[in-house]
Protein backbone atom coordinates (compact mmCIF):
# COMPACT_ATOMS: atom_id res chain seq x y z
CA UNK A 1 0.00 0.00 0.00
CA UNK A 2 1.09 3.38 -0.72
CA UNK A 3 0.12 6.64 0.88
CA UNK A 4 0.69 9.73 -1.81
CA UNK A 5 -0.16 12.77 -2.55
CA UNK A 6 -0.33 13.99 -5.91
CA UNK A 7 0.10 17.47 -7.39
CA UNK A 8 -1.57 18.62 -4.22
CA UNK A 9 -1.96 22.78 -3.88
CA UNK A 10 -3.56 23.95 -1.08
CA UNK A 11 -4.95 27.35 0.47
CA UNK A 12 -7.20 28.45 3.08
CA UNK A 13 -8.89 31.13 1.02
CA UNK A 14 -9.53 32.30 -2.26
CA UNK A 15 -7.51 35.45 -1.24
CA UNK A 16 -4.38 34.08 0.24
CA UNK A 17 -1.37 32.83 -0.94
CA UNK A 18 -0.87 29.48 -1.68
CA UNK A 19 0.57 27.32 1.62
CA UNK A 20 1.14 24.25 -0.75
CA UNK A 21 2.03 24.49 -4.07
CA UNK A 22 2.63 21.79 -6.70
CA UNK A 23 3.46 18.97 -3.75
CA UNK A 24 4.12 15.77 -4.45
CA UNK A 25 4.50 13.23 -1.42
CA UNK A 26 4.67 9.44 -1.11
CA UNK A 27 5.19 7.03 1.46
CA UNK A 28 5.13 2.96 1.57
CA UNK A 29 4.03 0.92 3.87
CA UNK A 30 5.96 -0.55 6.41
CA UNK A 31 8.05 3.14 5.78
CA UNK A 32 8.72 5.93 8.45
CA UNK A 33 9.58 8.90 6.88
CA UNK A 34 10.84 12.34 8.67
CA UNK A 35 9.14 15.62 7.42
CA UNK A 36 10.89 18.52 8.39
CA UNK A 37 10.76 22.31 7.77
CA UNK A 38 10.76 25.64 9.38
CA UNK A 39 7.55 26.72 11.35
CA UNK A 40 5.12 27.98 8.93
CA UNK A 41 5.91 25.78 5.67
CA UNK A 42 2.96 24.04 5.48
CA UNK A 43 4.01 21.03 7.69
CA UNK A 44 0.67 20.12 9.62
CA UNK A 45 -1.58 21.51 6.55
CA UNK A 46 -0.19 18.62 4.90
CA UNK A 47 -0.55 16.77 7.93
CA UNK A 48 -4.13 17.18 7.92
CA UNK A 49 -4.36 16.82 3.97
CA UNK A 50 -2.91 13.15 4.40
CA UNK A 51 -5.22 12.27 6.98
CA UNK A 52 -7.95 13.87 5.02
CA UNK A 53 -9.08 16.28 7.53
CA UNK A 54 -8.74 18.68 4.64
CA UNK A 55 -9.57 18.29 1.17
CA UNK A 56 -6.76 19.75 -1.44
CA UNK A 57 -7.73 22.81 -3.58
CA UNK A 58 -6.11 20.95 -6.26
CA UNK A 59 -4.95 17.34 -6.79
CA UNK A 60 -5.42 14.53 -4.64
CA UNK A 61 -4.41 12.34 -1.79
CA UNK A 62 -4.44 8.78 -2.52
CA UNK A 63 -4.58 5.71 -0.85
CA UNK A 64 -3.65 2.46 -2.97
CA UNK A 65 -4.76 4.69 -6.19
CA UNK A 66 -7.81 5.47 -4.47
CA UNK A 67 -8.65 8.95 -2.97
CA UNK A 68 -9.19 8.64 0.75
CA UNK A 69 -12.88 7.43 2.04
CA UNK A 70 -15.42 9.73 3.45
CA UNK A 71 -16.35 6.70 5.88
CA UNK A 72 -15.96 4.35 8.65
CA UNK A 73 -12.70 4.42 10.21
CA UNK A 74 -9.46 6.37 8.28
CA UNK A 75 -6.97 4.11 7.73
CA UNK A 76 -4.52 7.36 8.15
CA UNK A 77 -4.97 8.39 11.30
CA UNK A 78 -3.26 11.34 12.73
CA UNK A 79 -2.06 12.26 16.21
CA UNK A 80 -2.04 16.20 16.72
CA UNK A 81 0.54 18.73 17.31
CA UNK A 82 -1.45 19.92 20.38
CA UNK A 83 -3.45 17.56 22.38
CA UNK A 84 -5.66 19.35 24.28
CA UNK A 85 -7.65 20.76 20.94
CA UNK A 86 -8.02 17.22 19.57
CA UNK A 87 -10.04 15.67 22.44
CA UNK A 88 -13.48 16.40 23.79
CA UNK A 89 -13.35 18.54 26.32
CA UNK A 90 -16.77 17.72 27.76
CA UNK A 91 -15.99 14.22 27.58
CA UNK A 92 -14.05 11.70 30.39
CA UNK A 93 -11.23 9.81 29.16
CA UNK A 94 -12.10 6.77 29.00
CA UNK A 95 -14.62 7.64 26.51
CA UNK A 96 -12.44 9.79 24.32
CA UNK A 97 -10.19 6.04 23.73
CA UNK A 98 -14.09 4.16 23.46
CA UNK A 99 -14.33 6.08 20.04
CA UNK A 100 -12.06 3.56 18.51
CA UNK A 101 -12.88 0.52 20.02
CA UNK A 102 -12.42 -1.73 22.87
CA UNK A 103 -9.90 -0.35 24.86
CA UNK A 104 -6.62 -2.56 25.18
CA UNK A 105 -5.26 -2.86 28.51
CA UNK A 106 -1.59 -4.00 26.88
CA UNK A 107 -1.46 -0.73 25.18
CA UNK A 108 -2.17 1.69 28.16
CA UNK A 109 0.36 -0.23 30.04
CA UNK A 110 2.60 0.32 27.27
CA UNK A 111 2.22 3.49 27.26
CA UNK A 112 2.10 4.80 30.65
CA UNK A 113 -1.36 5.60 31.46
CA UNK A 114 -2.85 5.20 34.17
CA UNK A 115 -6.23 3.26 34.84
CA UNK A 116 -7.32 6.21 37.05
CA UNK A 117 -6.71 8.68 34.37
CA UNK A 118 -9.23 7.46 32.34
CA UNK A 119 -12.51 8.68 34.48
CA UNK A 120 -10.45 12.16 34.49
CA UNK A 121 -11.84 15.09 31.97
CA UNK A 122 -9.28 16.43 29.77
CA UNK A 123 -8.20 19.38 31.88
CA UNK A 124 -7.61 17.74 34.91
CA UNK A 125 -4.29 15.81 32.64
CA UNK A 126 -0.98 17.75 31.81
CA UNK A 127 -0.21 18.15 27.61
CA UNK A 128 2.01 14.98 27.81
CA UNK A 129 -0.47 12.45 29.45
CA UNK A 130 -3.17 13.54 27.03
CA UNK A 131 -0.78 13.09 24.34
CA UNK A 132 -0.43 9.39 25.43
CA UNK A 133 -3.91 9.25 25.20
CA UNK A 134 -4.31 10.35 21.60
CA UNK A 135 -1.49 8.40 20.64
CA UNK A 136 -3.48 5.22 22.09
CA UNK A 137 -6.63 5.99 20.33
CA UNK A 138 -4.43 6.20 17.01
CA UNK A 139 -3.09 3.32 17.56
CA UNK A 140 -6.11 1.44 19.00
CA UNK A 141 -7.99 2.09 15.19
CA UNK A 142 -5.69 -0.37 13.48
CA UNK A 143 -4.14 2.54 10.73
CA UNK A 144 -2.73 1.59 7.87
CA UNK A 145 -1.03 4.77 8.21
CA UNK A 146 0.50 7.03 10.90
CA UNK A 147 0.66 10.85 10.63
CA UNK A 148 2.45 12.49 13.80
CA UNK A 149 3.01 15.95 13.98
CA UNK A 150 5.22 17.08 16.73
CA UNK A 151 3.66 14.65 19.01
CA UNK A 152 6.78 13.95 21.16
CA UNK A 153 7.66 17.94 22.34
CA UNK A 154 5.46 17.54 25.23
CA UNK A 155 6.86 14.62 26.40
CA UNK A 156 10.02 14.46 28.60
CA UNK A 157 13.19 12.33 27.04
CA UNK A 158 12.18 9.31 28.60
CA UNK A 159 8.92 9.09 27.94
CA UNK A 160 9.46 10.35 23.90
CA UNK A 161 12.06 7.16 23.87
CA UNK A 162 9.28 5.16 25.34
CA UNK A 163 6.49 6.12 22.99
CA UNK A 164 8.63 6.36 19.76
CA UNK A 165 10.18 2.84 20.80
CA UNK A 166 6.54 1.82 21.14
CA UNK A 167 5.28 3.52 17.81
CA UNK A 168 7.81 2.16 15.90
CA UNK A 169 7.32 -1.67 17.43
CA UNK A 170 4.16 -1.31 16.44
CA UNK A 171 4.52 -0.28 12.80
CA UNK A 172 7.36 -3.13 11.93
CA UNK A 173 4.86 -5.66 13.65
CA UNK A 174 1.64 -4.28 11.78
CA UNK A 175 3.63 -3.03 8.51
CA UNK A 176 2.52 0.25 9.30
CA UNK A 177 3.95 3.08 6.99
CA UNK A 178 4.76 6.15 9.77
CA UNK A 179 5.00 10.17 9.27
CA UNK A 180 7.10 11.67 11.57
CA UNK A 181 7.10 15.58 11.71
CA UNK A 182 9.44 17.05 13.72
CA UNK A 183 11.94 20.01 14.71
CA UNK A 184 13.72 17.71 16.45
CA UNK A 185 16.55 16.24 13.88
CA UNK A 186 18.44 13.89 16.43
CA UNK A 187 14.91 12.24 16.74
CA UNK A 188 14.72 12.29 13.14
CA UNK A 189 17.92 10.67 11.92
CA UNK A 190 17.47 8.17 14.90
CA UNK A 191 13.97 6.60 13.82
CA UNK A 192 13.29 7.82 9.81
CA UNK A 193 14.97 5.83 6.92
CA UNK A 194 14.48 8.71 5.18
CA UNK A 195 13.91 12.76 5.48
CA UNK A 196 12.10 15.14 3.55
CA UNK A 197 13.06 18.84 3.99
CA UNK A 198 9.47 20.26 2.92
CA UNK A 199 11.81 23.64 2.18
CA UNK A 200 13.82 22.29 -0.27
CA UNK A 201 11.49 20.11 -2.32
CA UNK A 202 9.44 23.30 -2.03
CA UNK A 203 11.26 26.31 -2.43
CA UNK A 204 9.14 27.72 -5.21
CA UNK A 205 6.86 28.41 -1.99
CA UNK A 206 5.15 32.08 -2.19
CA UNK A 207 5.76 32.13 1.49
CA UNK A 208 2.11 32.84 3.51
CA UNK A 209 2.22 34.59 6.12
CA UNK B 1 22.98 40.80 42.94
CA UNK B 2 23.15 37.16 44.55
CA UNK B 3 22.10 38.48 48.10
CA UNK B 4 18.06 38.44 47.74
CA UNK B 5 17.01 35.89 45.02
CA UNK B 6 13.95 36.89 43.05
CA UNK B 7 12.09 34.50 43.76
CA UNK B 8 12.14 31.91 46.57
CA UNK B 9 10.23 29.20 47.13
CA UNK B 10 10.76 26.73 49.92
CA UNK B 11 8.94 23.36 50.77
CA UNK B 12 6.13 24.01 48.50
CA UNK B 13 3.41 21.68 48.29
CA UNK B 14 0.20 21.45 46.28
CA UNK B 15 -2.67 18.97 46.88
CA UNK B 16 -5.62 18.92 44.92
CA UNK B 17 -9.09 18.17 46.94
CA UNK B 18 -11.19 15.57 44.81
CA UNK B 19 -14.62 14.01 45.45
CA UNK B 20 -13.90 9.84 45.54
CA UNK B 21 -17.34 8.88 46.13
CA UNK B 22 -20.58 10.96 46.85
CA UNK B 23 -19.70 11.77 50.50
CA UNK B 24 -16.12 11.16 50.05
CA UNK B 25 -13.18 13.61 49.48
CA UNK B 26 -9.85 13.31 49.37
CA UNK B 27 -6.81 15.62 48.81
CA UNK B 28 -4.32 14.45 46.08
CA UNK B 29 -0.73 15.91 47.04
CA UNK B 30 0.90 16.63 43.40
CA UNK B 31 3.71 18.91 44.41
CA UNK B 32 6.06 17.78 48.13
CA UNK B 33 8.98 19.64 49.38
CA UNK B 34 9.53 21.23 46.74
CA UNK B 35 12.39 24.12 46.98
CA UNK B 36 13.78 26.76 44.67
CA UNK B 37 15.95 30.00 44.32
CA UNK B 38 16.05 31.60 41.57
CA UNK B 39 18.47 34.69 41.08
CA UNK B 40 18.70 38.16 39.22
CA UNK B 41 20.75 37.58 36.15
CA UNK B 42 20.34 34.27 35.83
CA UNK B 43 18.13 31.25 34.25
CA UNK B 44 16.73 28.39 35.82
CA UNK B 45 15.96 25.83 33.88
CA UNK B 46 13.38 23.56 34.93
CA UNK B 47 13.89 19.74 33.25
CA UNK B 48 11.65 16.51 34.49
CA UNK B 49 9.36 14.17 33.83
CA UNK B 50 5.53 15.37 31.89
CA UNK B 51 3.58 14.88 34.93
CA UNK B 52 5.63 15.69 37.05
CA UNK B 53 4.48 19.31 38.20
CA UNK B 54 5.88 21.65 36.68
CA UNK B 55 3.30 23.67 35.05
CA UNK B 56 1.34 23.52 38.17
CA UNK B 57 4.22 25.02 39.66
CA UNK B 58 4.17 27.93 36.95
CA UNK B 59 0.71 28.01 37.76
CA UNK B 60 1.25 28.49 41.95
CA UNK B 61 4.11 31.17 41.20
CA UNK B 62 1.46 33.02 39.51
CA UNK B 63 -0.93 32.48 41.78
CA UNK B 64 -3.55 31.02 38.91
CA UNK B 65 -4.37 27.39 40.70
CA UNK B 66 -8.15 26.18 40.14
CA UNK B 67 -9.83 27.33 43.24
CA UNK B 68 -9.86 23.24 44.71
CA UNK B 69 -5.99 23.55 45.41
CA UNK B 70 -4.80 23.86 48.56
CA UNK B 71 -0.93 25.33 48.40
CA UNK B 72 1.33 25.33 51.20
CA UNK B 73 4.94 26.77 52.02
CA UNK B 74 6.56 29.78 51.44
CA UNK B 75 6.85 31.58 48.42
CA UNK B 76 8.57 35.43 48.52
CA UNK B 77 9.37 37.70 45.85
CA UNK B 78 12.03 39.63 46.28
CA UNK B 79 11.99 39.07 49.79
CA UNK B 80 8.21 39.75 50.31
CA UNK B 81 5.84 37.02 51.01
CA UNK B 82 3.66 36.16 47.69
CA UNK B 83 0.04 36.54 49.05
CA UNK B 84 -2.59 36.14 46.81
CA UNK B 85 -2.92 40.02 46.82
CA UNK B 86 0.52 40.51 45.63
CA UNK B 87 0.48 38.02 43.29
CA UNK B 88 -2.64 39.20 41.64
CA UNK B 89 -1.01 42.80 41.90
CA UNK B 90 2.62 41.58 40.39
CA UNK B 91 0.95 39.26 37.82
CA UNK B 92 1.74 40.79 34.45
CA UNK B 93 3.67 43.89 35.19
CA UNK B 94 6.03 42.06 37.00
CA UNK B 95 5.33 38.49 36.94
CA UNK B 96 5.33 37.45 33.24
CA UNK B 97 3.70 33.37 32.49
CA UNK B 98 4.67 32.22 29.16
CA UNK B 99 1.67 29.56 28.76
CA UNK B 100 2.16 26.14 27.84
CA UNK B 101 -0.82 25.42 25.53
CA UNK B 102 -1.54 27.63 22.45
CA UNK B 103 -5.55 27.24 23.68
CA UNK B 104 -4.47 30.24 26.02
CA UNK B 105 -4.52 32.53 23.44
CA UNK B 106 -8.40 34.56 22.62
CA UNK B 107 -9.65 32.87 19.70
CA UNK B 108 -11.64 35.99 19.17
CA UNK B 109 -8.59 38.83 19.20
CA UNK B 110 -6.55 39.87 16.71
CA UNK B 111 -2.50 38.90 17.55
CA UNK B 112 -1.59 42.50 17.87
CA UNK B 113 -3.89 43.87 19.98
CA UNK B 114 -3.75 40.49 22.17
CA UNK B 115 -0.06 40.90 22.34
CA UNK B 116 -0.09 44.45 23.31
CA UNK B 117 -2.04 43.82 26.25
CA UNK B 118 -3.88 46.25 28.69
CA UNK B 119 -0.36 48.44 28.99
CA UNK B 120 -1.17 52.62 27.23
CA UNK B 121 -0.15 53.77 25.10
CA UNK B 122 0.12 50.83 23.35
CA UNK B 123 3.65 48.76 23.09
CA UNK B 124 3.70 49.06 19.17
CA UNK B 125 7.12 49.64 18.14
CA UNK B 126 8.44 47.48 20.92
CA UNK B 127 5.86 44.59 19.98
CA UNK B 128 7.23 44.96 16.34
CA UNK B 129 10.76 44.56 17.53
CA UNK B 130 10.01 41.52 19.38
CA UNK B 131 7.75 39.95 16.23
CA UNK B 132 11.18 40.94 13.89
CA UNK B 133 13.31 38.95 16.11
CA UNK B 134 11.22 35.93 16.48
CA UNK B 135 10.58 35.82 12.88
CA UNK B 136 7.18 36.98 12.78
CA UNK B 137 6.26 38.96 10.13
CA UNK B 138 4.38 42.69 10.58
CA UNK B 139 0.81 40.76 8.67
CA UNK B 140 0.84 38.51 11.92
CA UNK B 141 -0.54 41.01 14.21
CA UNK B 142 -3.92 41.42 11.61
CA UNK B 143 -4.43 37.50 12.25
CA UNK B 144 -6.66 35.41 14.68
CA UNK B 145 -4.92 32.41 15.93
CA UNK B 146 -6.89 29.95 14.60
CA UNK B 147 -4.75 30.97 11.32
CA UNK B 148 -1.07 30.87 12.77
CA UNK B 149 1.06 27.67 12.79
CA UNK B 150 1.61 25.82 16.30
CA UNK B 151 4.89 27.67 16.11
CA UNK B 152 4.05 30.79 15.21
CA UNK B 153 1.14 30.56 18.00
CA UNK B 154 4.29 29.52 20.47
CA UNK B 155 6.29 32.32 19.01
CA UNK B 156 3.29 35.09 19.69
CA UNK B 157 2.98 33.53 23.51
CA UNK B 158 7.11 33.95 24.08
CA UNK B 159 6.75 37.72 23.18
CA UNK B 160 3.24 38.71 25.11
CA UNK B 161 6.15 37.72 27.99
CA UNK B 162 8.53 39.76 26.80
CA UNK B 163 6.59 42.83 26.41
CA UNK B 164 5.40 43.01 29.79
CA UNK B 165 8.66 43.68 30.46
CA UNK B 166 8.68 41.72 33.34
CA UNK B 167 11.54 40.91 36.30
CA UNK B 168 10.45 37.30 36.69
CA UNK B 169 9.73 35.69 33.03
CA UNK B 170 8.03 32.37 34.44
CA UNK B 171 8.04 30.63 30.42
CA UNK B 172 6.51 27.26 30.65
CA UNK B 173 7.98 25.17 27.50
CA UNK B 174 8.50 27.80 25.33
CA UNK B 175 10.05 26.07 21.87
CA UNK B 176 7.78 23.33 20.85
CA UNK B 177 7.18 24.11 17.33
CA UNK B 178 9.38 26.27 16.66
CA UNK B 179 12.72 25.26 14.23
CA UNK B 180 16.16 25.25 16.01
CA UNK B 181 16.86 28.52 14.48
CA UNK B 182 13.54 30.15 16.03
CA UNK B 183 14.38 28.56 19.05
CA UNK B 184 17.45 29.37 19.21
CA UNK B 185 16.35 33.32 18.60
CA UNK B 186 13.48 32.42 21.65
CA UNK B 187 16.37 31.34 24.42
CA UNK B 188 18.98 33.97 22.99
CA UNK B 189 15.94 36.39 24.34
CA UNK B 190 15.05 35.13 27.47
CA UNK B 191 19.02 34.81 27.85
CA UNK B 192 19.37 38.99 27.25
CA UNK B 193 16.17 39.33 29.42
CA UNK B 194 18.52 37.59 32.20
CA UNK B 195 21.75 39.62 31.48
CA UNK B 196 19.05 42.80 32.26
CA UNK B 197 19.29 41.11 35.48
CA UNK B 198 15.77 39.79 35.59
CA UNK B 199 15.38 36.28 36.49
CA UNK B 200 13.78 33.63 33.94
CA UNK B 201 12.38 30.11 34.81
CA UNK B 202 12.09 28.16 32.02
CA UNK B 203 10.50 24.78 32.11
CA UNK B 204 11.25 22.49 29.18
CA UNK B 205 11.69 19.01 27.60
CA UNK B 206 14.09 21.03 24.99
CA UNK B 207 16.88 20.21 27.85
CA UNK B 208 19.80 20.23 25.29
CA UNK B 209 19.11 23.55 24.60
CA UNK B 210 18.14 24.33 28.13
CA UNK B 211 21.79 23.34 28.88
CA UNK B 212 23.06 25.63 26.95
CA UNK B 213 21.52 28.81 27.67
CA UNK B 214 20.66 28.37 31.43
CA UNK B 215 22.86 28.71 33.93
CA UNK B 216 21.22 26.13 36.65
CA UNK B 217 19.45 23.45 36.06
CA UNK B 218 16.48 22.05 38.82
CA UNK B 219 15.76 18.32 38.11
CA UNK B 220 12.14 17.61 39.15
CA UNK B 221 10.64 13.58 39.62
CA UNK B 222 7.07 13.10 40.60
CA UNK B 223 6.56 16.42 42.15
CA UNK B 224 9.35 17.32 44.10
CA UNK B 225 13.11 18.77 42.95
CA UNK B 226 15.56 15.80 42.80
CA UNK B 227 18.63 17.33 41.95
CA UNK B 228 19.83 20.82 41.40
CA UNK B 229 23.02 21.39 39.53
CA UNK B 230 24.99 23.89 36.94
CA UNK B 231 24.23 23.79 33.61
CA UNK B 232 27.74 23.06 33.10
CA UNK B 233 27.89 19.56 34.77
CA UNK B 234 25.02 18.87 32.10
CA UNK B 235 26.89 20.03 29.12
CA UNK B 236 29.73 17.61 29.95
CA UNK B 237 28.37 13.89 30.45
CA UNK B 238 26.23 12.04 32.79
CA UNK B 239 29.12 11.16 34.97
CA UNK B 240 28.87 14.86 36.07
CA UNK B 241 25.23 14.27 37.71
CA UNK B 242 24.39 13.34 40.79
CA UNK B 243 20.52 11.65 40.38
CA UNK B 244 20.12 8.48 38.81
CA UNK B 245 17.20 10.26 37.10
CA UNK B 246 19.13 13.08 35.87
CA UNK B 247 21.36 10.42 34.20
CA UNK B 248 18.69 8.42 32.85
CA UNK B 249 17.56 11.70 31.37
CA UNK B 250 20.96 12.50 29.33
CA UNK B 251 20.80 9.14 28.25
CA UNK B 252 17.19 9.03 26.55
CA UNK B 253 18.44 11.65 24.53
CA UNK B 254 18.37 10.92 20.71
CA UNK B 255 21.76 11.96 20.16
CA UNK B 256 23.14 10.17 23.07
CA UNK B 257 21.71 6.51 22.73
CA UNK B 258 17.59 6.90 22.72
CA UNK B 259 17.33 4.50 25.60
CA UNK B 260 14.55 4.83 27.71
CA UNK B 261 14.78 3.38 31.65
CA UNK B 262 11.86 1.06 32.17
CA UNK B 263 8.66 2.08 34.05
CA UNK B 264 6.75 5.24 34.48
CA UNK B 265 6.35 7.96 37.17
CA UNK B 266 4.57 6.54 40.05
CA UNK B 267 1.40 7.97 40.21
CA UNK B 268 0.51 11.37 42.63
CA UNK B 269 -2.00 9.09 44.47
CA UNK B 270 0.03 6.11 44.61
CA UNK B 271 3.95 7.50 45.68
CA UNK B 272 6.01 4.90 47.21
CA UNK B 273 7.08 5.24 50.79
CA UNK B 274 10.68 6.24 50.42
CA UNK B 275 12.83 7.35 47.46
CA UNK B 276 10.24 8.04 44.46
CA UNK B 277 12.29 6.89 42.31
CA UNK B 278 13.40 3.69 43.62
CA UNK B 279 11.06 1.50 41.64
CA UNK B 280 13.09 2.66 38.60
CA UNK B 281 16.11 2.71 39.88
CA UNK B 282 19.26 0.45 39.25
CA UNK B 283 21.07 1.23 42.05
CA UNK B 284 18.22 0.80 44.87
CA UNK B 285 18.79 -0.73 48.00
CA UNK B 286 16.04 -1.47 51.00
CA UNK B 287 17.22 1.95 52.70
CA UNK B 288 16.05 3.77 49.62
CA UNK B 289 12.48 2.07 50.05
CA UNK B 290 11.57 2.62 53.51
CA UNK B 291 12.98 6.34 53.88
CA UNK B 292 12.85 8.96 51.58
CA UNK B 293 16.05 10.79 50.78
CA UNK B 294 16.68 14.30 51.93
CA UNK B 295 17.74 16.92 49.82
CA UNK B 296 21.81 17.32 50.20
CA UNK B 297 24.95 19.01 49.10
CA UNK B 298 27.21 17.36 46.86
CA UNK B 299 29.91 18.86 44.13
CA UNK B 300 28.45 21.96 44.09
CA UNK B 301 25.01 20.60 44.03
CA UNK B 302 21.77 19.12 45.71
CA UNK B 303 20.64 15.87 44.95
CA UNK B 304 17.68 13.72 46.48
CA UNK B 305 19.21 10.15 46.95
CA UNK B 306 21.55 8.38 49.31
CA UNK B 307 24.02 6.93 47.26
CA UNK B 308 24.63 9.62 44.85
CA UNK B 309 28.64 10.70 44.44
Amino acid sequence: MRLEAENVRFRYHKKQAWVLKDLDFGVEQGECVGLLAPSGYGKTTLAMLLAGYLAPSEGEILLDGIPLSTKGVCPVQLICQHPEHAVNPRWRLRKVLEESGEIQEEMLASLGIEKEWLNRFPRELSGGELQRFCAARALMSNPAFLICDEISTMLDVITQAQIWNKICDEAQKRNMGVVVITHNLPLAERICKKIIRLDIIHNDNSFPF
Amino acid sequence: MKDTPVLEICDLSVAFKMYDSVFGQRDLQVISDLSIKVYGGEILAIAGSSGSGKSLLASAILGILPENAIVTGDMRYNGQKLTPELQEKLRGTEMALVPQSIAYLDPLMKIGVQTDGHKKPYPKEKRRHIFRRLGLSKSTEKLYPFQLSGGMARRVLVSTALIANAWLIVADEPTPGMSLEQALEAMALFREMADDGKAVILITHDIDLAFAFADRIAVFYAGTTVENASALDFRTKPDALRHPYSKALWRALPQNGFEPIAGVQPYAGNLPQGCLFAPRCSCKSPKCEQEAPPMRELRGGEVRCFYAT
